[in-house]
C-alpha cells in the first residue's frame, strides 16, 4: 500500500480523474503556478495546462456560479474556494442555484459540481479564516456534504464526489494536509453516505468529524487506560448521513459523544443526538454529550484560540461524563 | 444624470526623474508639509522592514509586507482631514501610525494579541479587513451615514487590484455613485493578487476605466509618487466634500515583495522585473526629489530614520512585555451585553 499525505491524496484523485476524463477540470484562486494557497494543486498546471487548471479572478460567487454552468454544460468541474469562510460569498449560488437546479427542472438536468474548500483552526488564522461552517450546508436539500479526515478517505471520497451527479461540497481541514497514511494501490471511490468505524469499543461511541476524529482517537487511547472501551465512528459524509452505522454503534455501547470543531450550539452534534435519542432511546445509559467550540468567534491569539476550540481532553472529559466518572 | 468624462489614462506624476522629466509641485504644500510626508513614508518603511525581521525572529506572525506601497499610503492618508475615516485592507495595517497610533498596537495586531484591537472611533480607522473587498460597501455606508448626520467627514477605502473582481467592490462602487456618497475608492494596483497577475484578473486595459461604468471619475496616478497620490486624493476629497460623490483612484505600483511573509513568489513572479522595480522604489524617489528641492538634508533624513527605528524598538519591546491575553476576553467582546446563556456553547 502506498502512503500519501492528505494533500497528495486529494491531488491524486483530481489528477487521476483529469487523466481519465477530459470533462474534469479545476478552477479557483491561485491554483495554477502557485498550486493553491495550501499547495493542493501543485504541479497540476504542468501536467494539464492552463485551460484545465485555471486561475480565476478573486470572485467566489462566479467561481461557484460558473462551476454550476459548466456542470450543466456536461463538464465535471472541481472548483476550489480558498477558505470555507469565503463560501459565504457564494452562498446564493450554492444554496439557491446548485441545490435547486435539478429540482426546478423537474429532475431533467444535473449539476455534477464538486466544490473543494478548506478551513479550521489550530494554526491561528483569526476569526475570518478559521471557521468550521459545515453545519450551515446540512440544512440544504439538493447538495451532498463530505468531510474527510484521512488520506485514504479523502482520495476515495473526492473521487466519488467528482463522479457524483449532484453538487458536492467537499471540506478539507487545514491542519490535516501533512497527515500521512496508507491508501489503496488503485484509486477507487468510497460510497458517499457510508461511515467508517475507526476503532471498535464496547462502552462509548464517539461520532467525530474532521480534525476531531484524530482528537477522538487520542481520547479513546487514554480512556482505554481507565478501562473505558471506546468506539470511534467518522461519518465522513455528513449529508447524506450513515445513520445506520451510528445507531448500531450506540445500541451496542449505550453511550454517545459527538465531537466536531464547529461551535456546539445548533450544530451537527445536535442532529446526531436527535437521531440517537430517537432510534436508540431505550439503549441509552447516559445523555448524549456534545463536544465542540465555545460559542465565540475564533480568536487570533494562540492561547485564546486553544481555549475556544475543542481538544482530545475535552472529548475525554465528555466520555468520562457519559460513564459517570467526572 | 451625472456628467462623467471617460477615465484618465495618463498616469499623473509630480516627481520628476532628475533628468529629462522635470519636477512639479503641489500647491499648498510648504516645506514642513513636504517633510511630514517624508517622515510618514520613513515611518511606514521602517515599520515594514522591521516587521519582516521580527517575523523571521518569530516575534510577529505571518505579515503582509507593504514595502513599496508607502507613497500610496502616506500620500493618501495625509490628504485626509482628521475627521475622515480610513477603511484599510491588510496591506495598510500600519496606516494608524500616521494618525498617532503606536507601533506597539499594530505589532500587537500582527502578534494576535487583543491589544492590537485599536478603537476605530478613536483613530477613525476601521478594523483591518482581510476578506477581499468586503469593506468597500462599509466605507460607502459610513460616508453616507456621515452625510445624513450632517457631518462633513468623508471615507477613504483601500483595496487591491484583485479586489476589483469581487462583487462587493462592484456593488459598493455602484452604491457610492448612486448615493453620491462622499467616499474615495483607492485602488492599490500593485499588479498582483497573490500569484495572479493583473492580466489574469481583468481584460480591462486600465482599472480606472471601471469608474466610467459606475458614473464616477476615474483617475490614474503613479503610486510611487507620493505627491501625485496626495494631490489626486485631495482632489477626490474636495469633490466628495462638495457633494459631488465618489472618485475611483487607481494608484499604480508593483509588488516587489512576497504577498505575505508565508508566500514564496519564486514559482510565479519575474525576478528581473522585481529587481528593476525595486530600484525605482517610492521612498528613494521622494528622497531625491526633496534633495533637489533643497528641503531634505542628510541630517533630517537620518533624524527621520532614527526616530522611526526608536519607535519600533520601543514598540516591539512594549508589545512583547504585554501579559498573555485572558482567553475569557472572547466572551466579553462578541456581543454588547453578552447574553449569559450563550457562554460556553
Ligand atoms: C473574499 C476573499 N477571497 C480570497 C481571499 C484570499 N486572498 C487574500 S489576499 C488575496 C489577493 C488580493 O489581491 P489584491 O486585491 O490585488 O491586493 P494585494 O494583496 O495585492 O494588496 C487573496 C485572493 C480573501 N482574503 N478574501
Ligand atoms: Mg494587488
Amino acid at each position: 500500500m502506498p502512503a500519501l499525505t492528505y494533500r497528495e491524496a486529494i491531488r491524486d484523485a483530481m489528477s487521476e480523474a483529469m487523466r481519465r476524463d477530459d470533462d474534469v477540470f479545476v478552477m479557483g484562486e491561485d491554483i495554477a503556478e502557485m498550486g493553491g494557497s495550501m499547495g493542493v494543486t501543485q504541479g497540476m498546471l504542468d501536467e494539464f495546462g492552463p485551460d484545465r487548471v485555471r486561475n480565476t479572478p478573486i470572485s467566489e460567487m462566479a467561481i461557484v456560479g460558473a462551476g454550476i454552468g459548466a456542470a450543466v454544460s456536461g463538464m465535471r468541474p472541481i472548483v476550489e474556494v480558498m477558505y470555507q469562510d469565503f463560501m459565504t460569498l457564494a452562498m446564493e449560488q450554492l444554496v439557491q442555484q446548485a441545490a435547486k437546479h435539478r429540482f426546478m427542472s423537474g429532475g431533467q438536468i444535473k449539476v455534477p459540481l464538486t466544490i473543494r474548500t478548506q478551513g479550521g483552526a489550530g494554526w491561528s488564522p483569526g476569526a475570518q479564516h478559521a471557521q468550521q461552517l459545515e453545519a450551515w450546508f446540512l440544512h440544504v436539500p439538493g447538495i451532498k456534504v463530505v468531510f474527510a479526515s484521512t488520506p485514504a478517505d479523502a482520495r476515495g471520497l473526492l473521487w466519488s464526489s467528482i463522479y457524483d451527479d449532484n453538487p458536492v461540497v467537499f471540506f478539507e481541514h487545514r491542519t490535516l494536509y501533512n497527515l500521512k497514511g496508507d491508501v489503496p494501490a488503485e484509486i477507487d471511490g468510497i460510497e458517499l453516505g457510508r461511515a467508517r468505524v475507526h476503532r471498535e469499543g464496547e462502552d462509548v461511541t464517539i461520532v467525530a468529524t474532521g480534525r476531531l476524529v484524530h482528537e477522538a482517537l487520542k481520547a479513546a487511547e487514554e480512556a482505554e487506560q481507565d478501562g473505558i472501551s471506546v468506539e470511534v465512528v467518522d461519518p465522513r459524509t455528513l449529508l447524506p448521513l450513515d445513520e445506520e452505522t451510528i445507531v448500531a454503534s450506540v445500541r451496542k455501547t449505550s453511550r454517545c459523544v459527538v465531537a466536531h470543531e464547529a461551535v456546539v450550539r445548533m450544530g451537527f452534534g445536535a442532529e446526531v443526538a436527535a437521531i440517537v435519542q430517537h432510534q436508540a432511546f431505550d439503549y441509552l445509559d447516559a445523555p448524549v454529550e456534545r463536544v465542540g467550540a465555545k460559542f465565540a468567534p475564533i480568536p487570533f491569539a494562540p492561547v485564546m484560540e486553544e481555549y475556544v476550540i475543542p481538544h482530545a481532553e475535552d472529548v475525554l472529559a465528555a466520555v468520562r461524563r457519559t460513564m459517570g466518572k467526572d | 444624470m451625472a456628467q462623467v468624462l471617460p477615465a484618465e489614462h495618463d498616469v499623473r506624476r509630480i516627481i520628476g526623474d532628475g533628468d529629462g522629466v522635470a519636477d512639479g509641485e503641489v500647491e499648498g504644500l510648504d516645506d514642513a508639509a513636504l517633510l511630514d510626508l517624508y517622515r510618514a513614508m520613513v515611518l511606514l518603511r521602517t515599520y515594514d522592514e522591521r516587521s519582516v525581521v521580527y517575523h523571521s525572529q518569530g516575534r510577529v506572525g505571518t505579515y503582509a509586507i507593504f514595502w513599496g506601497h508607502e507613497a500610496i499610503q502616506a500620500g493618501s492618508a495625509l490628504a485626509l482631514a482628521d475627521e475622515d475615516w480610513i477603511f484599510p485592507s491588510y496591506r495598510e495595517s500600519a496606516i494608524g501610525l500616521l494618525r498617532g497610533m503606536t507601533p506597539e498596537t499594530v505589532l500587537s495586531w500582527w502578534r494576535g494579541h487583543p491589544a492590537g484591537w485599536w478603537n476605530p472611533r478613536e483613530f477613525r480607522i476601521a478594523s483591518i479587513t482581510v476578506p477581499i473587498a468586503t469593506h468597500v460597501p462599509h466605507a460607502v455606508g459610513y460616508a453616507w451615514g456621515a452625510r445624513l448626520k450632517g457631518e462633513s467627514a468623508c471615507a477613504l477605502v483601500y483595496f487591491g487590484d484583485g479586489a476589483t473582481s469581487e462583487g462587493a467592490f462592484h456593488e459598493g462602487a455602484n452604491f457610492a455613485a448612486v448615493m453620491r456618497a462622499p467616499v474615495v475608492l483607492l485602488c492599490n494596483n500593485n499588479q498582483w493578487a497573490i500569484s495572479t497577475p493583473l492580466s489574469a484578473q481583468t481584460r480591462a486595459e486600465f482599472l480606472a476605466d471601471k469608474a466610467a461604468g459606475y458614473g464616477m471619475p476615474g483617475v490614474r496616478v503613479d503610486g510611487g509618487d507620493v505627491l501625485a497620490v496626495y494631490q489626486a486624493t485631495s482632489e477626490a476629497l474636495a469633490r466628495a466634500r462638495a457633494g459631488h460623490g465618489p472618485t475611483f483612484v487607481e494608484a499604480l505600483t508593483y509588488r516587489c515583495a512576497p504577498h505575505v511573509t508565508a508566500d514564496d513568489p519564486t514559482a510565479y513572479w519575474d525576478a528581473q522585473r522585481v529587481e528593476r522595480e525595486r530600484e525605482n522604489e517610492c521612498l528613494g524617489r521622494y528622497d531625491r526629489y526633496l534633495r533637489r528641492l533643497g528641503v531634505l538634508s542628510d541630517e533630517l533624513a537620518e533624524d527621520a530614520r532614527d526616530d522611526a527605528l526608536e519607535r519600533m524598538k520601543s514598540g516591539i519591546a512594549a508589545a512583547e512585555a504585554l501579559p498573555p491575553p485572558d482567553p475569557e476576553v472572547v466572551f466579553a467582546s462578541a456581543y454588547v451585553d453578552p447574553p449569559p446563556t450563550l457562554r460556553e456553547g
